[in-house]
C-alpha cells in the first residue's frame, strides 16, 4: 500500500479508545506527541500519564495493533517522558466527553487548592472532595453536596 | 580497583531512588484490602502503584547506565538485600496505621524536594523521570502531611500513637538524609540536588507539620544509617523472600 500521511495516522489514532475511559481517545488525552516517518519506519511517541497507570501498556499495545490493522507494517513506538505530560493536554473536545461519562474535567489551577470543581451531572457547584485519590491514579473521589451523587474528579496534573 | 566511574556513581544513585520505591511501594501495599476505611485503603494502593511506577523507570534507568543488559525486573528481583541500596526507612515494618502515615510523611516531606531538584538536572533521563514522579509524589506529600496533622492534633490516643511512631522513625531520618561520596561528585557535576538544598527544605516541611501536629521529635538518641551502603535491618529479607519468591521459583517466568 502506499504510504499513509502523518495526518491521517493521526485520524486513525483518534480512534484508539482509553481503555479504562474508552470515551476519551489517546489523542484526546494528550499523549501522542508526535508522528513522524523515519524512512520506512512509522514513529509515534507517546508520553504517558502517570508512571503507575496501569493502562500505559494496554494503550501502547492498542497503539501498535491499529496501526497494524491499517496496513502500516514498521510503526516504532519511542516514549518521551520530558515535558511530562499535564491534563492541560487533554483536548477541549476530550474534557466534554470526559463530563458526559460522568468524570469531572480537570479545573486546571484548582486541583490543590481545594476549589469547587462542578458536578457532571447536575452542573452544582456546591461539591466536595471525599479523597484526593480515586478509583485510578488519574482520579480524585468528589461528592455533589446538592444531587447527592458521589463522582470522578480527573484531577490536574 | 580503579577510582569510581561517573557511570557507577549514576547507578548506585539510581538504584537508591529506584529501590526506595519499590520497597516502600511494596510495603504499603501490604495494607490493600486492610485500611481503616476504604479511602485511605485506595489512596494506599494508589500511592504504591505510584511508587512502583517510579520503581520502573528509575531501574530502567539504572539498567540502561550499566550496560550489562538487566532489565528493572532483573534488578527487582534477582538481586538479595546486599545489593539493595534503599534508605532504611521504607523497609521497617508497617507497625499501625499511624506508623505507616509517618514513616510515609518523612519519606515524602524528602522524596519530594529530591524529586524537584532532580527535575532541573544536567541528566535530561534523570530529568525526564524526576519530572513525571515529582506532580505524584506531591500529591503523596500533601495526603500524609495532612493526616499526620489531624493525628497528631486528633484525640489523646492518637496523639499518642503518632508521639510513638514519631519516636521509632526518627532514628532512621538520618539514614534518609545521608549522603556518600556518589553522590557528592553528581551534585559536583549538577546531575543530582545539593544535599544541604535537599536536607534543609525537609527540615523546613517536617518542622512545620509536627508544630502543627502538636508533635515533638526526639531531640537526640540514636542515628540508623547504612542503606546506601548495603547494610540493610533484619526486615528486608522476609520482604524480598516474599517479593522474589516467584522468580527465584520459576526462574524467567511471565504471564
Amino acid at each position: 500500500m502506499a504510504r499513509p500521511s502523518v495526518e491521517q495516522v493521526w485520524d486513525w489514532l483518534a480512534g484508539v479508545p482509553d481503555p479504562e475511559i474508552p470515551v476519551v481517545s489517546v489523542v484526546d488525552l494528550g499523549i501522542v506527541r508526535d508522528v513522524e516517518w523515519q524512512g520506512e519506519e512509522l514513529v509515534v511517541t507517546v508520553t504517558p500519564t502517570y508512571s503507575g497507570c496501569p493502562a500505559t501498556g494496554v494503550i501502547q499495545l492498542d497503539i501498535e495493533a491499529r496501526l497494524r490493522e491499517c496496513g502500516v507494517e514498521n510503526p516504532r513506538l519511542v516514549r518521551r517522558l520530558s515535558p511530562p505530560w499535564t491534563t492541560a493536554w487533554i483536548s477541549s473536545g476530550g474534557r466534554a466527553r470526559l463530563e458526559s461519562w460522568g468524570i469531572a474535567p480537570p479545573v486546571e489551577g484548582r486541583a490543590s487548592t481545594g476549589l469547587p470543581v462542578p458536578c457532571p451531572r447536575c452542573g452544582s457547584g456546591r461539591t466536595e472532595r471525599i479523597s484526593e485519590f480515586g478509583s485510578t491514579p488519574c482520579k480524585a473521589a468528589y461528592r455533589c453536596v446538592d444531587c447527592l451523587e458521589p463522582f470522578d474528579y480527573f484531577k490536574c496534573l | 580497583m580503579g577510582a569510581p566511574s561517573p557511570d557507577a556513581d549514576l547507578q548506585a544513585f539510581l538504584l537508591r531512588m529506584g529501590d526506595s520505591c519499590l520497597i516502600l511501594g511494596h510495603r504499603i501495599s501490604e495494607w490493600c484490602g486492610h485500611a481503616p476505611a476504604l479511602e485511605d485503603d485506595i489512596a494506599m494502593a494508589n500511592v504504591a502503584l505510584d511508587l512502583i511506577g517510579h520503581t520502573r523507570l528509575w531501574l530502567e534507568l539504572a539498567g540502561e547506565v550499566e550496560g550489562a543488559g538487566r532489565s528493572a525486573d532483573d534488578l527487582a528481583f534477582l538481586r538479595d538485600a546486599d545489593g539493595f541500596r534503599n534508605v532504611l526507612l521504607v523497609e521497617l515494618p508497617n507497625g499501625d496505621f499511624g506508623n505507616t502515615l509517618m514513616r510515609q510523611f518523612l519519606f515524602d516531606a524528602w522524596h519530594v524536594p529530591k524529586l524537584r531538584g532532580l527535575s532541573a538536572s544536567s541528566d535530561t533521563r534523570v530529568a525526564g523521570v524526576a519530572q513525571t514522579a515529582v506532580r505524584e509524589a506531591t500529591y503523596h506529600l500533601s495526603r500524609s502531611t495532612d493526616l499526620v496533622v489531624r493525628l497528631g492534633d486528633g484525640t489523646a490516643e492518637s496523639h499518642r500513637r503518632m508521639q510513638a511512631a514519631l519516636d521509632r522513625l526518627w532514628p532512621y531520618t538520618f539514614d534518609l538524609l545521608d549522603v556518600d561520596d556518589a553522590e557528592t561528585a553528581l551534585a559536583a557535576a549538577g546531575v543530582v540536588p545539593q544535599a544541604a538544598e535537599v536536607a534543609g527544605a525537609w527540615h523546613d516541611h517536617v518542622e512545620a507539620a509536627l508544630a502543627e501536629a502538636t508533635l515533638v521529635a526526639p531531640a537526640d538518641g540514636p542515628e540508623h544509617r547504612g542503606g546506601r551502603s548495603g547494610f540493610h535491618t533484619e526486615h528486608l529479607g522476609y520482604i524480598l523472600a516474599e517479593m522474589q519468591f516467584l522468580q527465584r521459583a520459576y526462574p524467567g517466568a511471565v504471564w
